[in-house]
């Protein structure tokens, strides 16, 4: 029995630091419904001696606060100052690689004269990304998150300030190129939209669910490369809906030009809506 | 790893909390399908807690697990992955729990004189 918090457990686990010979200790225990408790306290908590007349006792506090309720908030807000805007923002995720930047230049090429594009980049490191879209002649900012692996509400909302899009525009928001942490993070978009190329193998979805789970649009990108790999689509489709039975799938390929006249016809279409 | 943004989420919440007292103990509610790590939260949090409030504080974390409701017929079944196949066939399912993600509670030091 632990002689700190009165636990016992058989997987109790102690780890000693023989430098400073302080021990740490970390218990498990499962409870009949299947929660999990773990704890991990040192046993050499050192309590500082109370002062004359003075005691120190614990108060408990229920807080109940959601970890994210600070980005869901700041989330909140974008979501509000894009539609006080007509602004259609998308949150684009994907593995590094799978064509997101292509997809984008291409996109912006294509419905130049037919609606305002305007793209925050999300990249660890360098401007590479927005240099090749700022040749498009579209407004872009650049967020480096240095060793941050997804872009969050509050980056949002200062590359906002920064990127100053047009009323009526679509804002593409380019995430870091990461399959699992951009899941988690409401940046306030109207729409998450997952890219997934053909190269990258058809059990991605079961692989990295949250993230197919978490989207609205999937887009399945290089298709012209489809005779080339071992790529089955049709699995992959039904891999994506056994996760996400609403998710919307688009088949494209930025580079021979096919199957994206659906893709401009859903932004187009979603524009729209976005207006009053 | 995001959970490092997400243990930095929690310091600065109990601190915020806890008004300049010492944190004696954290208690988090996280979810089996919440795509965060219980052992990673742990890692990061004795990084992030050096020189705060929060510093020696003992962290305990309660793992909720899945359960999911099938919209076609109303089982209910437990799962580890934010997704699942009903007995009746269908992939239809609401997350009813495992997607927590809380503080519950803290204890802080009182001085009373």
């Amino acid at each position: 029995m632990c002689v700190t918090c009165g636990c016992s457990d058989d997987g109790e686990i102690k780890i000693t630091n023989l430098e400073t010979d302080e021990a740490e200790h970390h218990h498990t225990h499962t409870l009949p419904d299947g929660t999990v408790i773990t704890h991990s306290h040192s046993h050499d908590t050192h309590i500082e001696a109370p002062q004359i007349h003075a005691k120190i006792h614990n108060t408990t506090i229920s807080l109940e606060q959601d970890i994210l309720a600070k980005n869901n908030l700041l989330a909140a807000q974008n979501r509000g100052w894009f539609k006080g805007r007509n602004i259609l923002a998308l949150n684009l995720m994907s593995s590094p690689g799978a064509g997101k930047t292509t997809l984008l230049t291409r996109t912006i090429n294509d419905l130049k004269h037919q609606l305002s594009i305007s793209v925050i980049e999300g990249d660890q490191e360098t401007a590479n990304d927005a240099k090749k879209i700022k040749e498009t002649g579209s407004k872009v900012i650049q967020i480096n998150t240095g060793t941050g692996c997804h872009l969050d509400a509050s980056m949002i909302e200062r590359g906002l300030q920064q990127l100053n899009p047009p009323l009526n525009s679509v804002v593409m928001i380019e995430n870091v190129g990461n399959l699992v942490c951009p899941a988690l993070f409401d940046l306030g978009e109207q729409a998450k939209v997952v890219i997934l190329s053909v190269t990258e193998g058809e059990d991605k979805p079961l692989k990295y669910p949250h993230i197919f789970r978490a989207s609205d649009i999937m887009i399945l990108t290089k298709i012209d490369l489809l005779p080339y790999v071992d790529f089955d689509v049709q699995k992959c489709i039904d891999y994506a809906r056994q996760i996400n039975p609403q998710i919307q799938i688009f088949q494209v390929s930025a580079t021979s030009n096919t199957g994206l006249e659906k893709w401009y016809a859903w932004l187009i279409e979603n524009l729209k809506n976005c207006q009053h | 790893m995001h959970e490092l943004g997400i243990t930095q989420n929690i310091v600065a919440i109990v601190t915020e909390h806890a008004k300049g007292a010492k944190v004696q103990r954290v208690l988090l509610e996280i979810g089996k399908l919440s795509a965060i790590m219980p052992d990673a939260i742990r890692f990061c949090f004795d990084i992030c807690t050096q020189g705060t409030v929060l510093e020696g504080a003992m962290l305990e974390i309660l793992e909720i697990p899945g359960l999911g409701r099938c919209r076609q017929c109303g089982a209910e079944i437990f799962l580890d992955k934010p997704f699942g196949i009903c007995n009746c066939g269908s992939v239809r399912l609401d997350l009813i729990t495992g997607e927590e993600l809380k503080i519950k509670e803290i204890e802080i030091e009182e001085l009373c004189v």
